[in-house]
């Protein structure tokens, strides 16, 4: 293994880099849901707070809880991220990747919440069980979605599966341009509003029917993982957006500016999303991504494959 | 195979701030019973209000709840009136209606707020307070205070309402309402907000009379009962107003009834006023002693009929104080509208009768030290009736 893989694992952009993004963009989520509230918000580095603070605290794990499961499940899950984060990033800004990356990116992700629903199911508490359950839910009805989502960019450059494979085949025209492009696009958005647990569908952590669902029964430094591997989604999935469909970034010149608000006008969005509906039921959920969201998805796949 | 579980809802629980236990049973994630248990609260307000002088026992009452704050007092002054029917200037009694109709819109958009929070709208729930802010600063103009406006006296109010202000009191309800038929636009236009709410939680006409439903929740279900129409006292007698009444019974129902409520509300609200410029007169006769007897307070509390009852033997303070709240009567319609429904729609289903338990009890455990019945007596009672029975048995 190369030095500097560690490097990208673990400094840029793995870990410390999307842990500290992610914990800065997790700011500007409160402060422009504030903002549309007609609140104030919290002070700007009140996510690094929270995080250390919740590192020094007391873990209190249950009688009924299998404790292996129920300490590893958070780390686990953050890993996933990390790794995530490591890979599209590594695609990203050195063009350095492996071919069928993007399955592993599939995969992983899934993992992650796979991990959610071992860690709020084996906790013993009613309310984290359920919450496990509805996420099992939420799983089934946004996983083929976003599965098709990720598959445009595949076929629209040539079959080709590792994302720098993907980025480079977007040097004559990006994919969101296109018919296709566009539609997966914002079925993706949707997508990651769901794999995020965020308004609408944040049915498995649904504060006020089953007290944060999967993480209530979580305490100390295990809470700030999953609080940190959440933050860290805030990053992971619109870079993972921006390098399917909207051509990574370009770090020279002006580039970093256009770079910056790309991924503020896709963070935003999510925002925006986030504020303006109420939490819908597990059943609407279903219903909207098995009968909206996979065929809008599985058309933009068609119009890939013929090429629009 | 499926799963039954039973699931909690409180002593303390995120849904509904104050304690309240409800267990809900389901079966996956379908609501099949549901059985709740009150008593949390140890107030003893009705005994605290037997030791205090007539004054002193309105000022309590308005402690009871600290949202619906002067619904209990209008009652109870209703009430010690009635012993020996007094009555009151007519000024006191626009006032009167004026500061009641002001907290059925601040209680209505605080619920607003509430039930938004509860399906995860957190935007509505801040702009609804929002709206609900230049309320308060109304009761602060009428009254001083914001929360607990300890206008009420028996005879008449407290405080007079000041001419030079009626101006922008009107431009504050002109605000309310626009706001009120934006809320009702997005309630009708918002698909999402639709889904969620349409057809949810249906208590029908025949169970809210069965059930005995009061308010709103009884509106939403097509019971035409309002105290302000049905037995009109202080000034809704002379003021025009509708009282809105909607057929279907679920929760959208029980929303769109309170935002036309507010509506209402607003129009007895300027009526009021307008009287107010122009009624003179003193706002308070003076009483000085009531008699022995009973008296009924009945008023039309944001969530539905709050009903006093007092008992008087000729001194200063009651022998006997009777609170029904409207609550009291509203909960029980749980059991016919959470059954067979999914948890999500229960929880707004609990919410959206607008429950106050703090309101609703006021439970008091008397505790002898000189005595223990369970020593001493009951154990004598039981063996005697044993015995009776054993000789029976033998005959």
């Amino acid at each position: 293994m190369r030095p500097e893989y560690l490097f990208y694992l673990l400094v840029f952009p793995g870990l410390l880099f999307t842990g500290t993004l992610g914990l800065v963009v997790g700011c500007v989520d409160r402060k422009v849901s504030a903002r549309f509230q007609f609140r104030v918000g919290p002070p700007f580095l009140q996510n690094f707070n929270d995080f250390f603070k919740l590192l020094g605290k007391e873990t209190i794990i249950t009688k009924e809880a299998v404790a292996s499961l129920f300490i590893s499940a958070p780390f686990i899950a953050f890993s996933m991220i990390v790794l995530v984060s490591a890979m599209i990033g590594t695609a990203m800004f050195f063009g350095v990747s492996f071919g069928g990356d993007v399955i592993v990116v599939m995969y992983l992700l899934m993992l992650y919440s796979v991990m959610v629903i071992l860690g709020g199911a084996c906790t013993g508490n009613v309310y984290s069980s359920i919450g496990a359950g509805r996420e099992i839910k939420l799983l089934l009805a946004d996983e083929l979605a976003f599965i098709l989502v990720l598959l445009v960019p595949i076929v629209k450059s040539g079959y080709v599966l590792s994302l720098d494979g993907i980025l480079a085949a977007q040097q004559d025209g990006l994919f969101i341009g296109s018919a296709s492009g566009i539609i997966a696009f914002i079925v993706g958005i949707l997508c990651i509003q769901a794999k995020m647990t965020l308004t609408p569908f944040d049915i498995p952590e649904a504060e006020t029917e089953i007290v944060d669902g999967p993480f209530m029964e979580y305490s100390g430094p295990p809470l700030a993982f999953w609080k940190l591997s959440h933050l860290m989604m805030w990053v992971t999935f619109p870079f993972l957006l921006i390098l399917l469909f909207w051509g990574g970034f370009n770090l020279s010149g002006l580039g970093i500016l256009w770079a910056i608000l790309k991924y503020l006008l896709i963070v935003v969005v999510m925002i925006i999303i986030k504020n303006t509906n109420p939490r819908v039921r597990i059943d609407t959920a279903l219903n909207f991504f098995w009968k909206y969201a996979t065929p809008l998805a599985l058309i933009a796949l068609i119009l890939a494959v013929l090429g629009a | 195979m499926s799963m039954v579980n039973n699931i909690p809802v409180g002593p303390f629980h995120p849904l509904l701030e104050e304690a309240e236990y409800f267990n809900i049973v389901v079966d996956g994630e379908t609501v099949v019973d549901i059985d709740m248990d009150i008593g949390w609260m140890h107030r003893g307000h009705e005994f605290i209000s037997e030791q205090k002088s007539f004054t002193q026992s309105i000022y309590l009452v308005e402690r009871i709840c600290g949202i619906c704050s002067t619904s209990h007092p209008i009652a109870c002054v209703h009430a010690f009136e009635d012993v020996d029917n007094i009555e009151i200037p007519e000024r006191a009694a626009y006032i009167r209606s004026l500061v009641g109709e002001l907290e059925r819109i601040h209680s209505h958009l605080l619920w607003f707020g509430l039930a938004g929070h509860f399906i995860g709208y957190d935007t509505v729930w801040m702009w609804a307070w929002k709206y609900r802010e230049p309320i308060l600063q109304m009761f602060e103009i009428i009254s001083g205070n914001r929360n607990h406006y300890g206008m009420m006296r028996i005879g008449g109010v407290a405080k007079d309402v000041d001419p030079a202000r009626i101006p922008e009191m009107m431009k504050i309800l002109d605000m309310v309402d626009d706001k009120m038929n934006m809320i009702i636009k997005v309630a009708k236009d918002d698909p999402v907000l639709r889904s969620r709410l349409k057809g949810v939680g249906v208590l029908t006409h025949k169970d809210a009379v069965e059930l005995c439903a009061v308010g709103p929740t009884a509106r939403a279900s097509g019971v035409n009962t309002d105290v302000r129409q049905d037995e009109p006292n202080d000034a809704y007698g002379w003021v025009k107003f509708d009282v809105p009444v909607l057929p279907n019974g679920d929760v959208y129902d029980k929303f769109v009834v309170r935002a036309l409520e507010i509506i209402e509300s607003t129009k007895i609200c300027r009526q009021c006023l307008e009287k107010l410029a122009t009624v003179k007169g003193p706002i308070l006769n003076n009483v000085k002693h009531i008699s022995a007897g009973e008296g009924l307070g009945r008023y039309e509390a944001p969530r539905g009929e709050v009903f006093h009852f007092i008992k008087t033997d000729g001194t200063n303070r009651p022998i006997r104080h009777k609170v029904r709240a409207p609550s009291f009567n509203n909960i029980p319609t749980y059991v016919a509208s959470c059954k067979g429904i999914p948890l999500a729609d229960a929880l707004i289903t609990l919410a959206s009768v607008d429950p106050c338990y703090c309101c609703t009890e006021r439970s008091l455990k008397v505790v002898d030290i000189n005595r223990d019945p369970f020593q001493i007596d009951l154990l004598k009672l039981s063996r005697e009736k044993t015995q009776q029975i054993r000789s029976k048995i033998h005959e």
